[in-house]
């Protein structure tokens, strides 16, 4: 265990003084500071909306923007964790920061795990914070809240831990800028996946529904993404519920129980695939 | 037991034979000198022994272990030929990761003596990317005796030192011989292996051609001796043949003011051995 957090400080301490967090954090003030500028507008101008009868417009505008959250705090959770996983191993090893470390009594699976760990102990943190900032601008200043307050916010972390393990897993394969751009269009496509099944299901398409649920089975941070959005709006019925569900900031999925086991099982085998891969390479 | 035995090490990288079977033993307490020209396969040797490489036929033991095992990394130090360390450690706390990877409980007098070790006793709060190469150098020789490790393992230790930093790391190798520590050293500096190793191995093309101390490889190139006459040379003679010729000489009426034993340098050797090959 004491390898293991040794390993994590490492790479944190190497996350931090490349600036990282700065640049995250700046990233992140400038995101909320619009973000609240957005809400503030928005809920100003709602009582000169006219809905269509059935739908109530507090609930749809704070769903949406919400919503609209929740894709910002997983995108920059992403890029965060891209950023803190992208060169672990073949990065490191080019730069010769990794031998050294390797020789030591150690162990590949253990460093491997350590920096996973040591990622997910800023990246999940984080997504929480902002996930829950975003949730009080959006609270406070429209009075609208969230239909589950915990577990939106729960599975956006769950689904950037996802994002760091395949990050590492790619780190193990690829030099960094080809593992780095991988894993932001495996990102993308997931979202545009996602994307599809929300049209699907208003168009009632089978095909693109299902298309959309394989996508979301091999690339279960999408799922969970989908997932929490729906859990925002899960006792949102009617027509409102109806609009929320066609999206793009709402969510017609629910994963439920299912997807988080797998979710978890995935994290394993993607885990799994990284360690041998890692162990059976010359360095 | 040897710190280090490789019997039968091959590697292939594709259609590369980077080693061709080769057998290298390293005693306790002896300092092995590898040689060979670039590709030759000995930074191969050294990381399968590492456990950085997985060797594609033959065995290494470190110690006794399989290298590449827990065990075998708990009885090695390594330098590797291209390394870096964090730039913003400063090389105490570079020692204090590496002490505790290593689980030495060595604390701080061990992090100060290694320091002193390698001359970097002032330097102890600087950065690393403060530093210059040849310190980096002094400080990675350093992180490769944290825990006292009975093997070295050093990959080309001296490529960016001066010529005082040098003779730093050279010192340093032979204190390191007298408390009993192996090393494995892999070096193109012919004159610095001739001056500290016990025993010298040559590579060439993944095999080992040659092996043996400096002066077993050492080659009789004749025996030079000063009489009244001039200075005559009796090529091919050798050591065992110098109380005969100058019997000779003294018995023909000659007068020996000097005798000079002439052998090859370990460069030549080399070069014979590697037949000039440089890559």
């Amino acid at each position: 265990m004491r390898d293991v957090l040794t390993i994590a400080g490492y790479g944190l301490r190497e996350a931090l003084r490349r600036k990282v967090f700065v640049v995250v954090l700046l990233l992140t003030a400038a995101f909320l500071a619009l973000f609240w500028l957005a809400n503030h507008f928005l809920f100003e101008n709602l009582a000169n909306v006219g809905p269509p009868i059935g739908v109530d417009a507090r609930t749809f505008a704070g769903a949406t923007i919400f919503g609209l959250a929740m894709f910002g705090t997983l995108f920059l959770g992403v890029v965060l964790a891209i950023f803190l996983t992208l060169g672990v191993v073949s990065g490191d090893a080019e730069r010769g920061l990794l031998q050294p470390l390797i020789v030591r009594p150690v162990g590949r699976v253990t460093l491997l795990f350590a920096r996973w760990l040591g990622a997910v102990a800023v990246c999940a943190p984080y997504v929480c914070a902002v996930y829950v900032a975003t949730m009080l601008i959006t609270g406070l200043t429209g009075h609208w809240w969230p239909d589950h307050l915990v577990v939106p916010g729960v599975e956006l972390a769950a689904g950037v831990a996802i994002v760091a393990g395949l990050s590492l897993l790619g780190s193990v394969f690829l030099t960094s800028t080809a593992n780095g751009i991988a894993i932001f269009m495996l990102f993308g496509a997931g979202l545009v996946a996602g994307l599809v099944g929300t049209i699907g299901h208003g168009l009632h398409s089978h095909q693109l529904e299902r298309g959309a649920k394989i996508a979301a089975w091999l690339l279960p941070f999408e799922a969970l993404y989908q997932d929490g959005l729906r859990e925002i709006t899960s006792k949102t019925s009617g027509l409102t519920g109806f609009l929320l569900e066609l999206g793009p900031f709402g969510g017609a999925y629910t994963g439920g129980a299912t997807l988080r086991v797998w979710a978890a099982v995935y994290l394993v085998i993607v885990g799994a695939v990284a360690a041998i891969g890692f162990t059976r390479r010359d360095l | 037991m040897s710190a280090l035995a490789v019997r039968g090490l091959a590697k292939r990288y594709g259609a590369v034979e980077a080693l061709a079977g080769v057998d290298l033993k390293v005693r306790e307490g002896e300092l092995v000198g590898l040689l060979g020209p670039n590709g030759a396969g000995k930074s191969t040797l050294v990381k399968i022994a590492c456990g950085l490489v997985r060797a594609s036929r033959g065995s290494a033991e470190i110690c006794g272990h399989r290298a590449g095992s827990h065990e075998a990394r708990q009885s090695m130090g390594y330098l590797a030929e291209l390394f870096r360390f964090p730039g913003w450690y400063s090389a105490d706390e570079v020692l204090g990761l590496h002490q505790k990877l290593a689980g030495s409980e060595g604390g701080e007098r061990e992090r100060a003596e290694l320091l002193e070790l390698v001359g970097l006793a002032d330097a102890r709060a600087r950065r690393v990317e403060e530093m210059s190469k040849g310190m980096q150098q002094r400080l990675g020789v350093a992180q490769a005796l944290v825990g006292s490790p009975p093997l070295l393992l050093l990959d080309e230790p001296t490529s960016a030192l001066d010529p005082v930093g040098r003779r730093t790391v050279r010192v340093l190798l032979e204190e390191l011989r007298s408390r009993g520590i192996s090393v494995l050293l892999n070096s193109h500096l012919l004159s610095e292996i001739e001056l500290v190793c016990d025993r010298v191995a040559i590579l060439l093309r993944g095999r080992l051609v040659a092996e043996g101390s400096p002066a077993e490889l050492a080659r009789p190139r004749g025996v030079e001796i000063e009489t009244d006459d001039g200075t005559r040379l009796f090529e091919g003679a050798s050591r065992e043949d110098t109380p005969r010729l100058v019997a000779e000489l003294v018995g023909a009426g000659r007068k020996v003011y000097g005798v000079r034993v002439l052998t090859s340098t370990l460069e030549e050797t080399y070069l014979e051995a590697v037949g000039g090959e440089t890559s």
